[in-house]
C-alpha cells in the first residue's frame, strides 16, 4: 500500500484513459504526458495500461507501507526515497516504511510514479484514471493506495533508459488541421506558425496561450472535440484542449495536436514556448 | 432522408462527418442510425453526436480513405424502421418555488403566472439531440419561445445537482453539482449520470424527454427511492 502523507496540489491516478463512454459525455482522461506513463510501466515490464500516479509540479509526499519496485519517469522533480536521491528511469527497490518526496524542479512539470503491477484502483467505466463526477477528483491526504503486486521484486535497477531529451526541451509541437483550418485566411495561417507562450491557465482541462491571433471566425454549431484539439476563442486566444476536457464545444477547431505534442505539451509550464508545426 | 455528408480526418485517430449545420430533427435521426451501425466496428473506440457531426474514434486510422469509403457505403446501407427503437422518458421535476428559484423572475419578465411558466415548460416532448458538456448533459431541442430566458450575467457558483434550468434557448438538466448561469426553474430528484449502472445515463440521441411536474412530497418520495435504487423511470416506446 501507498499512503498520501501530502497531497500536493493536483496529484491523480492514471492509466491510458476511459474510452466507449465519449457518447455520454465522457471525458477520455488518462495520463497527460502518455509517453513518460508508458515509459515507468515499459522499464517496470508492467502492462501497458497499469495505472500509475501523476504528480503536479513535483509537489507531494507518500509513505509505501509494503516493499514494491518503483520507477520514477516524466518531470524532473529531485524524487528522493528517505531524503536520499534516486535517479530518474530506473527501477529501485523500495523497503517497506520508504517515503517518497521530491525536491527541486530539473525540467517538466509532470512526474510519474509506476510501481510493479501498478496501482489497485477502483476501476470506474473501465477506467483506474481519476475524473470528475466520475471517480475521486484528485488524491487527499490520508489515502491509501493499493499495488497490484505481481512478480514482486524480479527488477533489481540495473537497467537504466534514455530518454528522448526533445520531449522536454523542444518548443515544438507537431499537428494536422482541425476541421475549420480551411477557414482561416493566409495571414491567420501564417500567425498559427509564430512562437506562442503558456499561461498561468493551464491544467488536465486545457491550456491557454497568452498571445492572440486576429480573429473573425464566428462560433461554430456544437460540434465534438478531442484531446489536443486546439480552439480559437472570439479574442484570438487559442486554448489547447487536453486529456480531461469535455467532449463537445463551439470555438472553431484550427489545429489538432499529434498524441506526441500533447505529451510534450503536457511537461512545459507557464512562461515557456511552444510552435506549431503542421505535419 | 438521404443527406450528402461531408468527411475530414480529425487529427491521427479519428474521422469527423459532418451533416448541414442546422439543428435539425431529421439531421439528428439521420445521425442516430448511422452511428448505430458504425459503433458495431471492432476498431472503433468512441463515437460523439452532436447537432450536425458524428465523430469517430478509431484504435488506429492506417488508411484513411479506405476507412472513409467502407463508411460511405454503410451510409448507404438501408437502416432498419426507426419506430418502436427511441423511447419517450417521463422525466418527474418538482416546480416548487424553494427549487425553481428563478420561476417568478421569468414569469414577471414574461407576463405570464408561474403555472403558465410550469405549463409550458412540461407540455413539449424534447428531442434529446446529443449528451455533451458534462457527463449525462441532454442537449434538449424543443423549448417553447415564449420562455426563451437569457442566461444570468453572472453565474451561480453552486448548482445543485438535478436542477431544471433554461439558458437562451435551451433548457436542461445538471446531471451533477457545478457552477452555472442558466435560470433554474425546479429540480428533478432523479440520476442523470450514475456510474453503478451499466447504462450510466438512460436516455440516448434520439430519444424524448418530457417533464412531468411533481409536489415536494412526491420529489422526497422519489428521493428516497433513487437513494435506495428502488427507483424506476417511467418511459413509453414512441
Amino acid at each position: 500500500m501507498i499512503q498520501i502523507l501530502h497531497p500536493g496540489i493536483y496529484n491523480t491516478i492514471q492509466d491510458t484513459g476511459r474510452v466507449g463512454f465519449a457518447k455520454i459525455g465522457v471525458p477520455t482522461a488518462g495520463s497527460l504526458d502518455s509517453y513518460s506513463a508508458e515509459l515507468a510501466n515499459t522499464i517496470l515490464h508492467n502492462k501497458k495500461t497499469a495505472a500509475v500516479i501523476e504528480i503536479t509540479f513535483g509537489q507531494g509526499k507518500f509513505e509505501f507501507t509494503t516493499a514494491t519496485d518503483l520507477c520514477v519517469t516524466g518531470g524532473d522533480f529531485s524524487p528522493k526515497i528517505n531524503s536520499e536521491p534516486i535517479a530518474m528511469n530506473q527501477v529501485y527497490a523500495i523497503k517497506k516504511g520508504a517515503i517518497l518526496s521530491f525536491g527541486k524542479r530539473n525540467y517538466g512539470a509532470r512526474t510519474y510514479v509506476a510501481v510493479v503491477g501498478g496501482i489497485d484502483s477502483d476501476i470506474i467505466l473501465g477506467s483506474r484514471s481519476f475524473s470528475a463526477a466520475i471517480t475521486h477528483q484528485r488524491l487527499e491526504k490520508g489515502d491509501t493506495l493499493k499495488i497490484l503486486d505481481t512478480d514482486l521484486h524480479q527488477e533489481k535497477g540495473f537497467s537504466r533508459v534514455k530518454i528522448h531529451e526533445k520531449h522536454f526541451s523542444s518548443p515544438i509541437l507537431a499537428c494536422f488541421p482541425g476541421p475549420e483550418y480551411e477557414l482561416l485566411n493566409d495571414l491567420q495561417k501564417q500567425q498559427l506558425l509564430a512562437s506562442f507562450s503558456i499561461s498561468e491557465d493551464n491544467n488536465r482541462v486545457g491550456v491557454r496561450l497568452k498571445e492572440a491571433v486576429k480573429n473573425s471566425l464566428e462560433s461554430i454549431l456544437t460540434s465534438a472535440v478531442l484531446p489536443g484539439t486546439v480552439q480559437l476563442t472570439p479574442s484570438g486566444k487559442l486554448i489547447l484542449l487536453m486529456r480531461d476536457c469535455q467532449v463537445t464545444g463551439g470555438y472553431p477547431r484550427v489545429l489538432q495536436l499529434s498524441e506526441t505534442a500533447i505529451s510534450r505539451l503536457a511537461q512545459k509550464i507557464a512562461g515557456e514556448e511552444v510552435q506549431f508545426v503542421l505535419r | 432522408m438521404n443527406y450528402k455528408p461531408t468527411y475530414t480526418p480529425f487529427g491521427e485517430t479519428a474521422i469527423l462527418i459532418e451533416w448541414p449545420a442546422k439543428i435539425d430533427e431529421d439531421i439528428i435521426q439521420d445521425i442516430v442510425s448511422f452511428e448505430k451501425l458504425v459503433a458495431t466496428n471492432q476498431q472503433v473506440l468512441d463515437t460523439i453526436i452532436a447537432y450536425n457531426s458524428l465523430t469517430i474514434v478509431y484504435a488506429q486510422l492506417t488508411n484513411y480513405s479506405k476507412t472513409v469509403a467502407q463508411l460511405k457505403e454503410v451510409y448507404q446501407t438501408k437502416r432498419e424502421a426507426v419506430s418502436k427503437t427511441k423511447k419517450l422518458w417521463q422525466i418527474p421535476v418538482c416546480y416548487h418555488e424553494s427549487f425553481g428559484i428563478d420561476l417568478k423572475e421569468i414569469a414577471t419578465q414574461k407576463e405570464l403566472t408561474i403555472d403558465e411558466v410550469i405549463a409550458l415548460h412540461t407540455a413539449p416532448k424534447y428531442l434529446l439531440y446529443f449528451i455533451g458538456f458534462q457527463p449525462g448533459f441532454l442537449y434538449l431541442g424543443g423549448l417553447n419561445p415564449a420562455i426563451h430566458t437569457p442566461r444570468k450575467s453572472t453565474p451561480r457558483l453552486r448548482v445543485d445537482k438535478g436542477s431544471v434550468g433554461i439558458g437562451g434557448e435551451q433548457t436542461g438538466v445538471y446531471p451533477q453539482d457545478s457552477s452555472g448561469g442558466w435560470n433554474l426553474i425546479g429540480k428533478s430528484p432523479i440520476n442523470f449520470f450514475d456510474i453503478s449502472k451499466e447504462q450510466p445515463c438512460f436516455a440516448n440521441p434520439g430519444d424524448r424527454i418530457q417533464f412531468v411536474a411533481i409536489d415536494v412530497f412526491t420529489f422526497t418520495q422519489i428521493e428516497k427511492d433513487v437513494k435506495r435504487g428502488v427507483f424506476h423511470l417511467k418511459f413509453e416506446w414512441i
